[in-house]
């Protein structure tokens, strides 16, 4: 049955905390109430990446695209757009432009390109059906009856896909050593475990088209002789878990997982495994034991899981992302996606868009896309018109990405070559409000928390580069800190285990880096230029701008300022406990930050 | 459903892919059906499903089905109008689902306009000089 209308609801996460769920069930009660149930469908999607402007509403086919749209704008779309055919003005991205709203026109969409979200916001992640009407378990099919598991791994080696998850190795290759690894027991694992701050890209690629990485891991299975799968997620991602239960539910009742797929005689299943979200879980051996039922700690490698992985045996893990290409791969071909992308780094990537930037979301661009055309063109500039200062690519384990490399290409090389990386593509905005050091400091506790203690050069060394970092923040940092820094820093990335610790110091060694002043500001001048480190910095009240309204002696939680009406204010420095508060309040610029 | 062959699946994504045609955003041709209070009354509803019925009949899937407001031609109703890459950009009047069905034959498959039911028609010189030339 063809229905005259689809009303896509974004069901991601995001939206789905910013009241997502009641608007779906506001329309569905709307579509009911005004009896045009039968006129129109709804459909729950993925994300549609443009987060900022959630909960996204998108209505075919003429692809109007409402944003921000809440419960209470129900009965209106129903019965204006629904019925009447006419677009809620109001609720559109771009109010102006009535005709010219599909997202095909929206400027957030204009250079990206969608391989892994490709059905992200576009299909209802629940219902098999839609998956496979976007050509789903096509490259499947190809591959059991089609190509042989020497075809399928140069087809990867080919288009030159390399590791989501950040360390970029070629994939083709990672198969190739599972699949010739002796052995009759193998397994097949995705990683999940997506623990970085302000990276929510795996997540998101779970929940709004779960199939891709089902699709892919089964293909994997028959690749390299495994017919069992695992997909390690943490437990904090209730909807993501959900709708990969669903997928998998529906791919067994559908013979797509299970005995003799599509009557072939190869067997394949995947199974969930739920992590407790401990950072140290995304690093492979540390997954494979928490997969196990071990404690998730590393091991020294080699050897590698591709030939001795979880209980021993040869096992082919990778990242959420690069499940989600495979599909594409195998159904487009190597040449097709090999086109896309720079030499070395073939494909897209797909970033988490967060902090002091216009349009934070999902993105997805080409390989070889500037920082600048992220920032600028897709993101929509930095907040509040201000500079931009840097942007944090790879979470902990990545640096930061000052303005003078505005221009690079993102490729995995070019991210190295400046002190950051690819990660696995949280990428966070910073403008002149943010103080390195305190940045620093944050990912630094990170790190000391997840490290999971097991080699003294992670839990010693972080907990002492963070002290390092707090005294420096408090004003009493001493010029050979840095030194100690520097040197802390090197010893870790040389003599830790895995990938937590050799990578907890990058942040630090790339704002000294690229921020060595403010460091020097810091320790010598005792300066905040930021005005983040609270200890550096004070409120003082300008007695020629204060015209004495007390609106900031009023807001003061600790009252420590006083002076009469309409003459001015002074506040008591001892007592201030700089919330700033009172900066916040004053209409007339007349309390100083510095 | 039980455990699918290879056959069952590429049967079953045919079919569905049918069905989400209507959903992409790909189409060539459009037609904009009036929708506002006055075309519903008209029967605006009746003529969209036979669009739909007769597009779907025929296994076309570029053209894209949008509505819109009231046209303004109220005493036309329903009315619709129909841009075919090409052709010029047609406004018919009193469009009932037996006329919506001559226009996907005629004028969406058959390339021809439905004259008799032809509303609006562009003047002579934009009918000459194609789509292209006048950008609309």
């Amino acid at each position: 049955m063809a229905f005259k209308n689809y009303i896509l609801v974004c069901a991601g996460t995001a939206c789905e905390s910013s009241k997502g769920v009641a608007l779906y069930e506001a329309l569905e009660k709307e579509l009911k109430a005004q009896g045009v149930e039968t006129e129109a469908q709804l459909v729950k999607t993925g994300c549609f990446g443009f987060c900022e402007q959630g909960p996204i509403v998108k209505i075919l086919p003429d692809e109007s695209f409402y944003v921000k749209v809440g419960p209470e704008h129900a009965k209106q779309i129903v019965a204006e757009h629904i019925i009447k055919g006419r677009q809620v003005k109001e609720l559109l991205y771009d109010k102006n432009q009535a005709s010219g709203t599909s997202s095909a026109n929206i400027d957030f969409y204009q250079k990206q390109q969608r391989i892994v979200l490709r059905n992200c916001g576009v299909i209802n992640p629940e219902y098999i059906d839609e998956y496979i009407a976007r050509d789903g378990y096509a490259a499947l099919e190809k591959v059991i009856f089609d190509m042989t598991p020497d075809q399928v791994i140069q087809e990867l080696k080919d288009a030159g896909l390399r590791g989501r998850g950040g360390a970029g190795f070629p994939t083709g290759m990672k198969w190739s050593f599972t699949k010739d690894a002796p052995g009759d027991q193998k397994y097949v694992v995705c990683n999940a475990d997506e623990g970085d701050p302000g990276a929510y890209m795996d997540r998101s690629t779970c929940e709004g088209d779960p199939h891709s990485v089902l699709e892919a891991m089964t293909i994997a299975g028959h690749t390299v002789g495994a017919n069992q799968g695992f997909i390690y997620i943490r437990a904090e991602y209730p909807l993501a878990i959900e709708r990969l239960e669903n997928a998998i539910a529906q791919a067994r009742e559908y013979g797509l997982l299970g005995e003799n797929i599509l009557g072939s005689d190869f067997s394949f299943d995947i199974e969930l495994r739920l992590g407790a979200g401990a950072f140290v879980c995304g690093e492979e051996t540390a997954l494979l034991a928490s997969i196990e039922g071990k404690r998730g700690m590393p091991i020294p490698r080699p050897p590698f899981p591709a030939v001795k992985g979880l209980w021993g045996k040869p096992t082919v893990i990778n990242n959420v992302e690069t499940w989600a290409n495979i599909p594409m791969i195998i159904l487009k071909g190597s040449k097709w996606f090999n086109s896309i992308g720079t030499e070395t780094s073939k494909g897209t990537k797909v970033f988490a868009l967060t902090g002091k930037i216009n349009n934070s979301g999902l993105i997805e661009v080409p390989m070889g896309t500037t920082l600048r055309e992220i920032i600028y063109d897709i993101g929509g500039g930095i907040k509040g018109g201000k500079k931009f200062k840097a942007a944090q690519t790879g979470g902990p384990s990545g640096g930061v990405i000052t303005a003078d490399y505005l221009d690079t290409p993102i490729d995995y090389e070019s991210l190295m070559s400046i002190g950051s990386m690819m990660g696995s593509g949280g990428m966070i905005v910073m403008d002149e409000d943010d103080c390195m050091i305190d940045v620093t400091k944050f990912y630094l506790e990170f790190t000391v928390d997840e490290s999971c203690g097991k080699c003294a050069p992670c839990r010693i060394g972080g907990r002492t580069n963070y002290n390092i970092l707090d005294k420096i923040s408090k004003g009493q940092g001493e010029m050979e800190d840095l030194d100690k820094l520097k040197e802390l820093a090197q010893a870790m990335r040389k003599a830790s285990l895995c990938g937590l610790g050799q990578t907890a110091p990058n942040p630090i060694m790339s704002t000294i880096n690229y921020f060595e002043e403010e460091y020097l500001e810091h320790i010598n001048d005792k300066k905040c230029r930021a005005g983040k480190c609270k200890d550096l910095m004070s409120y003082t009240i300008d007695a020629e701008k204060c015209i004495g309204c007390t609106a900031c002696a009023r807001v003061c939680p600790v009252g420590c300022i006083s002076g009469e009406v309409k003459s001015p204010h002074i506040i008591d420095q001892e007592q201030c406990i700089k919330c700033g508060q009172c900066f916040e309040k004053c209409k007339f610029d007349a309390i100083l930050k510095g | 459903m039980a455990k699918m062959t290879l056959d069952e699946l590429r049967s079953l994504r045919d079919s569905k892919k049918k069905e989400m045609t209507q959903r992409d955003g790909d189409k060539n041709a459009q037609i904009v059906i009036g929708m506002g209070t006055c075309g519903i009354a008209a029967g605006a509803k009746e003529a969209f499903d036979a669009f739909l019925d007769e597009l779907e009949k025929h296994n076309v899937n570029d053209t894209r089905i949008t509505q819109t407001g009231c046209m303004g031609l109220c005493f036309s109703e329903p009315t619709v109008e129909v841009a075919v890459p090409g052709m010029p950009r047609v406004i018919y009047g009193n469009v009932d689902p037996d006329v919506a069905r001559r226009i996907v034959n005629e004028h969406i498959i058959g390339k021809s306009l439905v004259s008799d039911h032809i509303f609006d028609k562009p003047a002579q010189d934009i009918i000459d000089g194609g789509l292209n030339n006048h950008g609309i």
